[in-house]
């Protein structure tokens, strides 16, 4: 493992009142494991503080978290606060209980992927080695 | 002037954050944006916040952010340091939890560091952090590590004050604590005084170091934090203008050169070889020459590379 | 062995399972439970030797409880089937509680949505975005009136999952009960009110931990004495399971939490033989069937031992593991969901192999959202199937005596009780958690599992094996809580703090402030007073949140 070089950073988040935090840890632990640095808010965040951890953290990416049905809100209020604050380059992406119908209203707000229920963590970490990359080059 | 350094020094935050990434990620060319940050750089008071886990450092570290916003305008950064894990490189970053109320206040400014396991180069990151920190205006930066390995405790150098947070009930008493850490620290906090043994632990402080000052503290409730803060504007205070003071700085300035110095030319010697290697190579490994001379040969690259 | 044959018959087999084996490898290296419990290829006699029936196994309804903790057991009366819901506003709950009890279901269990469940109001800052999504909405008495509005609180009986601010909950159910006519002491119904479990893995905590037990010992103290039918506490595995532990950590956990409570209990000056009958809990049944079964089994076992060696009770009633059981929602899948029916069948079927006294089956739509009607109805029919046509419920225990069976649940309570040993020596729960320890436990087997299936060493039907290309979860029907839901409730609490007596809610607020600061005082009377008046859930806890401050999590990853 090189000691210089561009690391990948990434916000893990579980925004609002939801307090099951099983998948937000283990795509935590994944991301750490393929070397990436992970900043995990833990539970009861807002947007606010979300947004604000991720820009303070020059973080590539955020993924949210959430299973109790307020995706929809969440997500939209998170990508309205990183237009505000001319951060829309940070990815935005997520899981936990997200009916397929309602992933392209995700995609199109603005979030970059959904990995629903049963994806592997190794798909959310492709993606993100892709993308982070694609976003430098 | 580079727009990055412009932008941060105006105040943009991302700006300000992509710098501190450059510096941790040892980007290319980020001396020059040191360079251009320097003449911004001096004033700013740095404090480091060690101890074990579970002792409470970011308890502690959020009612001191608090403690220093509401006595006037001072800008606070705060830059909490985790281990890298050996094997893959990543981290979990998980300090800013306690903090996170401050995410509101545009007046403080919190950064997740990883160790990277790096040789000293974690000090060299953190101290551009905070110099990054400093020329962006913020005039106190809390650097909080976790008390174990020798590169934390080389981190803790970088502090104008260091705090050691203690506490009853976590199974390590103070006589074996790192020994290194002991001996770095101007404060020693007692936290969790509230709880049975906590006078104990003081006891046992003050028999070891009879010099730095002992506060008692409570950061669940903030009990003993302006105590602390007191405490800690009076050493910052006596070093500051101190012949103490002045050592200290020399001997970091020092440290810094030679740091600066270590990197550019094993960054130097890194790419010679790396341009020689295919000539040189082979030569060892047909014991027509020795590893030695060939680190000679390197060197005496160098020496003409550097002299232009 | 007496039996004579038995070692020349066992060398044969093993001479046989040799040759098998050198001609065929079996399909895997090492066999274990769903849990990580190692199996061996065969269990037999000897497998159990060492057992004394009588005090290791003994018989239903006595001591150690193994086989169950009545004499007659389902040939008496079934479990009491209890499908947890609640969605929206209390209207809409109301109608789905009142369409479940028309279909046999025989007792309620009622989800709140996450601003209940963390005590604040719908119209909060912080609840915003939540409202009616996991459960319904409740700000004041007068929602909790709407929800149980033609339903006789004398004849059903009522579980609520809620912790932190259970007992506002529970003072308004008192206070709909007083309305309807019923007496306070026939009440019947569970409060989950495990706050231990919250901070480890469920996540709805409020206050730090002290003033958490405090409201606890709190409520068992006026329950004694008011509402004796009342279980004053749901000690749960269940999230402790769906947080991803196994299943020795379910129980070893939940009983840790138990003994924590009852320590703070007895510190309280409360007596365990008292307190104790009205103590249950809550398990998961998960996919492997044979360890759930022995998992139930040894809980029982182990707990009983607990009360009896450990407290010192006389009263078996207090050395009985009474509990509900729900299927594991964490082996649902979003894909082929139909499959999620049969998953489903297999976990009731163990839980009540288990001996459970209740039980939620799950729906096979909720890997996606929460439950239709009509996958509820299946959800419930599938209990009804195996109560009324298996055949399983018709004698006692029916797999005790099995080797697999009795070795298992023998491993189970050995394993749990190492764990309550590392617990113990760590200062018990409150330390562990503090310390992070069973978070941890619980984490690294969730990473375990996840890696297991993505390298496919764990098959899940649907899923990593078996897949079928066409998605078929678009097309379903899901129920949904649109955000109009938010903006009504919104509108009924503003118009209930318009219209109620405001002095005298400020009075009884206030009123709690200064029981809060009197470690003495019990809380849950003037919470009463104070629900009464329609003070708000938020209102309450808003009062307490100022005393007690909040807990902020412990991140050990």
């Amino acid at each position: 493992m090189s000691e210089s070089g561009k690391k990948i950073r990434v916000v893990i988040a579980k925004p609002g009142l939801d307090g099951h935090d099983r998948g937000a840890k283990v795509i935590a632990r994944a991301l750490r494991d393929a070397g990436m640095e992970v900043i995990y808010t833990g539970l009861r965040q807002t947007p606010e503080q979300i947004v604000t951890t991720a820009i303070q953290e020059d973080a590539d990416g955020i993924g949210i978290s959430i299973l109790s049905g307020a995706h929809q809100f969440y997500f939209k209020r998170v990508i309205d606060l990183l237009k505000e604050k001319n951060a829309s380059d940070i990815l935005v992406f997520g899981g936990g209980v997200i009916p397929e119908d309602d992933i392209p209203g995700l995609l199109e707000m603005g979030a970059g992927a959904i990995f629903g229920p049963g994806a592997p963590t190794s798909s959310a970490i492709e993606w993100l080695e892709k993308t982070v990359a694609a976003k430098i080059n | 002037m580079h727009k990055l350094t412009e932008r941060a020094l105006s105040g943009d935050i991302r700006a300000m954050a992509r710098l501190i990434s450059m510096a941790e990620d040892r980007a290319d060319g980020i001396d020059s944006f040191m360079k251009e940050l320097y003449p911004y750089i001096g004033r700013t008071w740095i404090i480091g916040v060690t101890g074990s886990p579970g002792a409470g450092k970011s308890t502690l570290a959020d009612k001191l952010i608090e403690h220093f916003r509401e006595r006037g305008g001072v800008k606070v950064g705060v830059l909490a340091i985790d281990p890298s894990s050996p094997y893959t490189g990543g981290a979990i970053l998980a300090d800013r939890l306690r903090m996170q109320r401050h995410t509101a206040d545009e007046g403080v400014y919190m950064r997740s560091l990883a160790a990277r396991g790096s040789l000293g180069g974690l000090s060299r990151g953190t101290r551009e952090a905070a110099s990054i920190l400093d020329a962006c205006g913020f005039g106190i930066v809390i650097i909080e590590t976790v008390g174990v390995g020798q590169s934390e405790i080389d981190v803790m150098r970088v502090a104008d004050t260091v705090c050691v947070i203690l506490a009853p009930g976590l199974g390590d008493d103070v006589q074996a604590m790192k020994a290194g850490i002991m001996e770095i620290a101007d404060i020693f906090v007692v936290n969790k005084a509230d709880k049975p043994g906590a006078d104990r632990v003081v006891n046992e402080v003050r028999a070891i170091n009879r010099i730095s000052a002992v506060v008692k503290t409570v950061a669940e409730t903030g009990d003993g934090v302006p105590e602390l803060g007191a405490e800690l504007r009076s050493h910052w205070e006596r070093v500051r203008e101190g012949e103490p003071g002045k050592l200290r700085e020399a001997a970091r300035m020092c440290s810094k050169i030679e740091e600066i110095l270590a990197e550019r030319i094993s960054e130097s010697a890194r790419r010679l070889w790396a341009k020689r290697q295919n000539e040189i190579l082979p030569l060892v490994l047909n014991r027509q020459l020795d590893p030695y001379s060939a680190a000679d040969i390197i060197l005496s690259d160098i020496t003409f590379f550097l002299r232009g | 062995m007496e039996d004579a044959g038995f070692n020349e018959a066992k060398a044969r087999y093993e001479d046989k399972a040799d040759k098998a084996l050198r001609k065929n490898a079996e399909r895997r290296a090492e066999f274990t439970t769903g849990g990580g419990i190692p199996l061996e290829r065969l269990y037999d006699p000897e497998s159990i030797a060492g057992h004394e029936y009588a005090g290791h196994i003994g018989f239903p309804g006595e001591y150690p409880f193994t086989r169950g903790v009545q004499p007659t057991m389902y040939r008496g009366r079934f479990w009491t089937m209890r499908q947890y819901s609640g969605f929206a506003t209390a209207e809409e709950s109301n109608a789905r509680y009142r369409y479940l009890l028309e279909r046999g279901t025989t007792g309620l269990s009622v989800a709140f949505d996450l601003p209940t469940q963390i005590g604040y109001d719908t119209d909060h800052p912080m609840a915003a975005g939540e409202c009616g999504k996991v459960g319904v909405a409740i700000d004041s008495l007068a929602d909790m009136e709407i929800l149980f509005d033609q339903i006789p609180l004398d004849k059903v009986s009522t579980s609520m999952t809620i912790n932190a601010p259970a007992a506002v909950l529970l003072a308004m159910y008192i206070c709909v009960g007083e309305k309807q006519g019923v007496k306070t002491s026939e009440l019947s119904g569970t409060i989950q009110n495990d706050i231990l479990k919250e901070y480890m893995a469920r996540g709805t905590y409020i206050f730090p931990p002290h003033p958490s037990m405090r409201l606890i010992t709190d409520i068992f103290d006026f329950c004694g004495r008011e509402i004796p039918r009342w279980n004053t506490i749901s000690i749960s595995g269940y999230h402790i399971r769906e947080a991803g532990s196994t299943a020795i950590q379910e129980v070893a956990f939940t009983l840790a939490d138990g003994i924590a409570y009852v320590e703070a209990a007895r510190k309280k000056g409360l007596d365990p033989d008292v307190f104790g009958e009205r103590l249950s809990f809550f398990f998961n049944a998960h996919n492997d069937f044979l360890e759930e079964i022995a998992k139930y089994r040894a809980a029982r076992r182990l707990w009983a031992s607990i009360m009896k060696e450990r407290f010192g009770t006389k009263n078996p009633k207090a050395q009985m593991l009474r509990f509900h059981t729900q299927t594991a929602g964490c082996t649902l899948t979003a894909q082929q969901p139909e499959n999620n029916v049969i998953r489903v069948t297999l976990q009731a079927l163990a839980a009540v192999l288990g001996g459970t006294q209740s039980l939620h089956t799950n729906s096979m739509d909720e890997a996606l959202a929460l439950p239709t009607e009509k996958s509820v109805e299946t959800a419930l029919r599938t209990q009804q199937v195996i109560a009324y046509e298996s055949g399983v419920t018709n004698t006692i225990d029916p797999l005790a005596g099995s080797y697999a069976i009795e070795k298992l649940t023998d491993e189970i309570e050995a394993g749990a009780m190492d764990y309550i040993e590392k617990i113990d020596n760590m200062g018990g729960m409150l330390a562990a958690i503090e310390k992070g320890y069973p978070q941890k436990q619980i984490q690294d087997a969730a990473y375990e599992y996840q890696k297991a299936v993505e390298s496919k060493d764990t098959v899940v039907v649907g899923v990593n094996q078996f897949q079928t290309k066409e998605s078929d979860a678009a097309a379903r029907k899901l129920l949904r809580v649109d955000a109009s839901v938010e903006e009504r409730q919104i509108g009924k609490l503003k118009k209930l703090r318009s219209e109620r007596g405001n002095v005298a809610v400020k009075e009884r607020l206030e009123s709690i402030r200064e029981g809060a600061r009197d470690e003495n005082a019990n809380l849950m009377p003037l919470i009463l007073d104070a629900v009464r008046v329609y003070a708000t859930e938020g209102e309450i806890c808003g009062v307490l949140r100022e005393e007690f401050g909040e807990y902020v999590e412990n991140i050990v990853l």
